[in-house]
């Protein structure tokens, strides 16, 4: 019960209230940028679909790769905390990203890979549902991707 | 709730299952109180139903009993969810009450690596005490007010407790005193006793169907259950108690919960720490 | 106040592994507390680590990261005692840092 016993925790708003726009108060709106810069990437975390905050963060689209080794649970123990991580064989990375495609906003976390920094990453997601989980890396200025289904039987409160 | 509604609907595909099993009653000895063979039974019987598991991973609730999950848990332990509560608890653990005294001077070996003799029972008193209580009754005694005993300020404190006893083997005594002998006998009867509205007890859940899922959870067995607490529970996003736990369980099957530290939760402690002995003390702990 | 981080960072041949374990609610924005009322959106948005004047790693972070955020990552370079650098800054503005010793 993440969400559920109320005398103990919280609870989830119910499907619809996740409309309401509640994430990032204070900031002007930034247009899309290009990936690898240090700004916050704004409008990207605002994006709903993993479409969108694809497009918004990158401004191209991504390519399946078995070269992006995406390691997730089959079944999420708890989807307020699930553990996703990412390796790549791939050189000359730059960025890699985490996308959850049902969550309300879908990208979660953009990782900024300077050169001399090993292009892999181990963190911990929410999950508001059954959904795909997407990991993009950049390489030599290209986007590969590997996705993969977590099942989600306990939600994590809307990501 | 629509959350709870898929929890009893999970609970009435488990209780089919649960009737045709029988085996708990190898467990329940008829009139003689005799702990040390229900202990032998007990542990008997899970080493039995789950030949692969390691003896010592019991105590791993219900990542002793599923792959996936395991591998969760794993990840999460290389930088526990409970390290702050840890820290917090340690930090506590020193600080001196008003007077100053502090907890180490209400404890042998000045509270550290005992975790494991807990509960104990009290010839004096005739009664149980478990650790939580005594640290109560070490704050008392030294003019602070009691702390809750299901919230956070508690479990810093057990968990740092634990901490300090990892790997020591639970070693719960029960002195040749027939009230003693009751106090365990009543908490094995509370451990047994079906109650609330789904009729279930203790046992249906976690020794007629460790391993099962029921709703999201897969139910953790009852041998060594209690010797990782107190737990992380992502489920709360916090910490939780014995006491914290037992509330909870109760709750779910909509039976009414007892006072945290009354009598029966002391007794039902007693019981299920003596039937762990030999298993060692892993708290605090990390769970779904 | 103790620090809200907490990191590990060990070097073995010449990679360093860092983890980090952040106390911060990460508050979604979506959830809403037992009284009903929305909790507002509260979370890390940046995380740096910086080694020898240098960056090496930058989290950006929205709500869907778990509450007291974990990450782990390896760079190339560091040595024993070398520190580390780690500072973020949630939507609120506000912001921590610490430094660690790469042992
Ligand atoms: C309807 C089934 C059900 C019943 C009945 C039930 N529990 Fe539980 N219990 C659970 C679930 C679900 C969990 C969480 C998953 C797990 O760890 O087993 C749990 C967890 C626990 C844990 C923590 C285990 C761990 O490793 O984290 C303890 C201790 C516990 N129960 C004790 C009891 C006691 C004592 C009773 C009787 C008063 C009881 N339970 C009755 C379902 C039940």
């Amino acid at each position: 019960m993440t969400c559920g016993s109320p005398s103990f925790s919280r609870r989830l708003v119910l499907q619809g209230a996740g409309s309401v726009a509640l994430v990032g108060l204070g900031f002007g709106t930034v247009p899309a940028v290009a990936a690898a810069n240090d700004k916050y990437p704004e409008d990207a975390f605002r994006q709903k679909g993993d479409a969108d905050a694809i497009k918004a963060l990158y401004g191209k689209t991504a390519e399946a790769s078995d070269k992006v080794k995406l390691d997730a649970p089959e079944i999420a123990e708890n989807g307020a905390v699930v553990p996703i991580a990412v390796a790549t064989a791939l050189t000359a990375v730059t960025s890699i990203s985490f996308l959850v495609s049902e969550n309300p906003n879908a990208l979660a976390a953009f990782y900024v890979i300077p050169e001399g920094t090993v292009p892999a990453v181990a963190n911990r997601l929410k999950m508001a549902k059954t959904c795909n989980v997407i990991a993009i890396v950049e390489s030599a200025g290209k986007l590969y991707s590997a996705t993969k289904e977590v099942k989600v039987t306990v939600g994590g409160c809307g990501g | 709730m629509h959350a709870r509604h898929i929890f009893l609907s999970a609970i009435a595909a488990l209780v089919g299952g649960v009737l045709a099993c029988v085996a708990a009653s190898a467990i329940a000895a008829p009139d003689k109180i005799d702990p040390a063979a229900d202990a032998k039974a007990f542990q008997k019987y899970f080493t039995d139903k789950f030949p692969q598991v390691k003896f010592e991973d019991f105590v791993n609730g219900p990542y002793s009993m599923n792959e996936d999950m395991r591998k969760q848990w794993e990840e999460k332990e290389q930088f526990p969810p409970y390290e702050f509560s840890l820290e917090a608890g340690k930090e506590v653990f020193a600080t001196p009450f008003g007077n100053g005294k502090t907890y180490a001077d209400c404890f042998p070996n000045g509270g550290l690596g005992i975790r494991q003799n807990y509960p104990y029972f009290d010839e004096k008193e005739g009664k149980v005490v478990t650790l939580e209580l005594a640290l109560n009754r070490c704050r008392e005694a030294n003019g602070e007010a009691p702390y809750s005993y299901v919230d956070d300020e508690m479990a810093s404190l057990t968990a740092y407790m634990a901490f300090t006893s990892r790997g020591k083997p639970f070693d719960i005594k029960i002195p040749n005193d027939p009230r003693a002998l009751q106090a365990y006998e009543n908490g094995k009867r509370y451990f047994y006793t079906r109650r609330g509205q789904l009729n279930f007890s203790c046992a249906t859940c976690h020794v007629q169907s460790p391993g099962e899922r029921i709703r999201a959870e897969v139910l953790a067995p009852a041998l060594g259950i209690l010797n990782a607490m107190p737990i992380y529970r992502s489920e709360w996003s916090g910490m939780g108690t014995i006491s914290r736990r037992l509330v909870t369980c109760n709750s779910q099957t909509r039976a009414v919960p007892l006072e945290p530290q009354s009598d029966e939760y002391r007794d039902l402690e007693y019981f299920l720490s003596y039937v762990s002995n030999g298993l060692p003390i892993s708290g605090p702990g990390a769970r779904p | 106040m103790a620090s809200t981080i907490r990191v590990r960072a060990t070097v073995s041949g010449d990679t360093t592994e860092v983890q980090a374990l952040i106390q911060h609610p990460m508050d979604s924005g979506f959830v809403k507390d037992a009284q009903g009322q929305i909790i507002p959106a509260h979370f890390i948005q940046q995380l740096t680590f910086e080694h020898g004047g240098r960056t090496v790693f930058l989290a950006n972070w929205g709500a869907a990261v778990s509450k007291d955020p974990y990450v782990k990552f390896s760079f190339k370079g560091g040595a024993k005692g070398d520190d580390l650098k780690i500072n973020w800054m949630d939507n609120k503005g506000a912001t921590d840092s610490t430094t660690a010793k790469i042992s």
